[in-house]
């Protein structure tokens, strides 16, 4: 596409503008957070890091953050961020900032930044003085020429490789400048967008990390084709056993009926009794089957509702708060009522509660659900626990589970699913 | 008696339309979809309406919520709800303006069709119908923290017909006692709850339910 020669000029002169301005907070912002860090990771064998290291981390991380957004506004350029989340029961106080500490120092996405920041202060910064002398240089060029040459009679003064000496020489300058003015109109988005490249190339995740996410992915997207067989095998033998034998039994006794009814009406109506007491078990059997698969007050109302409904059917007293402004998708819905209700089952079988908190909300795109009781804790993630269950319904949808249950309780699990509401 | 009923399934549909007409109920309309309920609730002044709570166009509760936006329009118009669940949260709705006219019931209660017939007949003079289920979960959940304030077992039968909506004769024949000896155990109940007591017969059930609801 070619662009009108003022439009160029123009885009040419902001990118200059914005590489200057962003020259700055690259080598203050940089050089700063580099030495921060390493002088506060240096010092957590004297104790003092083990405080310092989370609060620089996050200053380095909306350093990075800063970037990353300017190479998607500016240049088009996505860099992905991948921060392993911290966990929601982290202590307060100091044992909480040494457990940071720890899990900033494991997550491999910590030493990206601090490789980027020492990319960002040297390579990155040169590019950007590159992008924006380009616009700057060819000034003094035209300067020289328009008399200023006539210092340097004396000396030379070598403007790139012209030795300006004279007016002859200053002219030379002035046209070089406009080379390098024109060449900058050319060159400077594709710095720029160089500068940002190069930012990507530190701040994105390795090979190695991405193919840990798909095991991951394989993983739980095993989990969920397992739970659903087995789903299915539970509902084929629920039906089998249950109501499909129940009409089986209805229909001969139908049978039954048309045969007698003119000989033996006293027992045709007898037959008659059972066979509608049949059907109503074979309805109620139904009702719970399906309840189990989908609970029709979630078709109908969703989650907020649903869960609402699930806890009047807990025999201990619930409170129910949900702020959802609207519905999450279907199988969100249905993972996180499942979920629920495998917490709320938990609290009644294992915690000795006399009261029940729910509390939903969504905010930044998380749909979060704690459940809480105060019953007598102890409770712990993992396998066996009906919590490792909630845990692999929710991986599938990338949700994590916390528990924090200290003996004595209370204890108060939470659950996150990324999702948008609709 | 001038009935509207809405329910989608035309089986289900064709067979309370006869049932209905077999008990001499004139079917005022029979319609399928929610906003044709609506249409219908407005235009017929039906004194009855019998509603699924699942109804096309959206499937989802647009029965119960044309149901209750007819009854904002016309306080106590007479409602008999019918589900293939029942919940609690659904009946908290439904009995929360107070006016009675109400009936929540599983479809399985047609299969009893005089007990059916009872209830929309209840509901249509102002009574109200609670299907059994919704009274044990109330109850299941009390149960377990508040012992129903110390009522005999047979009280607590007689609490349970109560709070379905059936009047003193209706329970005195299905205990197999009398009349009298019902109104005995209604009014012990009433005090041992710390209800007021009230001669009007509905007013009385909603009181029933609301102490259970407290949970």
């Amino acid at each position: 596409m070619k662009q009108p020669a003022q439009s160029r000029v123009r885009t040419a002169m902001l990118t200059g503008g914005r590489a200057f301005v962003l020259s700055f907070a690259c080598i203050a912002g940089s050089v700063t957070l580099f030495v921060l860090s390493v002088l506060s990771i240096t010092f957590i064998l004297l104790g003092i890091g083990l405080v310092t290291t989370p609060w620089v981390m996050e200053a380095v991380r909306k350093h990075a953050d800063q970037r990353r957004r300017l190479a998607a506004t500016w240049s088009d350029v996505r860099i992905p961020a991948y921060y392993r989340p911290f966990p929601k029961d982290v202590r307060a106080g100091f044992t909480g900032q040494v457990e940071r500490t720890t899990l900033l120092l494991k997550d491999p996405a910590t030493w990206r930044d601090l490789r980027w920041l020492l990319l960002d202060m040297t390579a990155g910064f040169v590019l950007l003085v590159f992008t924006f002398a380009l616009m700057i240089y060819p000034l003094e060029g035209l300067v020289l020429a328009a008399g200023l040459w006539r210092v340097f009679e004396d000396s030379t003064y070598w403007y790139t490789f012209v030795p300006v000496d004279s007016q002859a020489t200053g002219l030379a300058a002035a046209a070089l400048g406009i080379v390098l003015f024109v060449v900058g109109l050319w060159a400077s988005q594709p710095l720029l967008r160089l500068h940002f490249v190069l930012a990507r190339s530190a701040l994105a995740p390795t090979q190695e990390e991405l193919a840990q996410r798909i095991d991951r992915l394989t993983e739980t997207r095993h989990e969920a084709v397992d739970t659903a067989a087995s789903e299915l095998r539970r509902i084929e033998r629920d039906l089998h056993d249950g109501a499909q034998a129940r009409l089986v039994a209805m229909g001969m006794n139908l049978g039954t009926i048309e045969a007698l009814i003119e000989k033996d009406p006293a027992q045709a109506k007898k037959l008659l009794a059972t066979a509608r007491a049949s059907s109503a078990e074979a309805l109620t059997e139904l009702r719970d089957l399906v309840r189990g698969i989908h609970p029709p007050v979630l078709a109908e109302r969703g989650l907020g509702d649903a869960v609402k409904a699930l806890s009047l059917r807990m025999p201990i007293t619930s409170e129910v708060t949900v702020e959802l402004t609207g519905r999450a998708e279907a199988p969100v819905e249905s993972a996180a009522y499942f979920a629920v209700s495998e917490a709320l089952t938990n609290v009644v079988k294992h915690a000795d509660a006399d009261r029940i908190w729910v509390d939903m909300h969504h905010a930044e795109g998380m749909l979060r659900i704690s459940v809480t009781d105060n019953g007598k804790g102890g409770a712990a993630a993992g396998s066996g626990s009906g919590l490792s269950g909630i845990e692999r319904r929710l991986g599938t949808f990338d949700g994590v589970l916390a528990v924090s249950s200290p003996a004595g309780g209370p204890t108060m699990v939470t659950m996150e699913i990324p999702c948008a509401l609709s | 008696m001038r009935v509207v009923l809405a329910e989608d399934l035309f089986l289900l549909r064709d067979g309370l339309v006869r049932m209905l007409e077999a008990y001499d109920f004139e079917i005022a309309a029979a319609v399928e979809t929610g906003p044709e309920l609506t249409k219908a609730l407005a235009e017929l002044e039906p004194d009855v309406a019998v509603v699924d709570v699942r109804l096309p166009p959206s499937h989802t509760d647009e029965g119960l919520q044309c149901a209750l936006a007819a009854r904002r329009d016309r306080p106590g118009l007479p409602v008999l709800v019918l589900s293939q669940h029942v919940e609690q949260l659904y009946a908290r709705e439904l009995l929360a303006d107070g006016n009675g006219g109400i009936g929540y019931l599983l479809k399985d209660r047609v299969f009893d069709a005089d007990q059916f017939i009872d209830a929309v007949r209840r509901v249509a003079a102002g009574g109200t119908a609670m299907d059994p289920q919704v009274i044990q979960q109330l109850l299941s959940r009390r149960s377990a923290d508040a012992p129903m304030g110390g009522l005999t077992p047979r009280e607590r039968e007689v609490m349970e017909l109560m709070a379905q909506g059936r009047s003193n004769v209706a329970i005195a024949s299905q205990m197999v006692v009398t009349e009298r000896a019902v109104a005995k155990h209604t009014s012990n109940i009433f005090s041992k709850l710390g209800l007021p007591v009230s001669d009007d017969d509905n007013r009385r059930v909603l009181a029933v339910l609301a102490y259970l609801d407290r949970g």
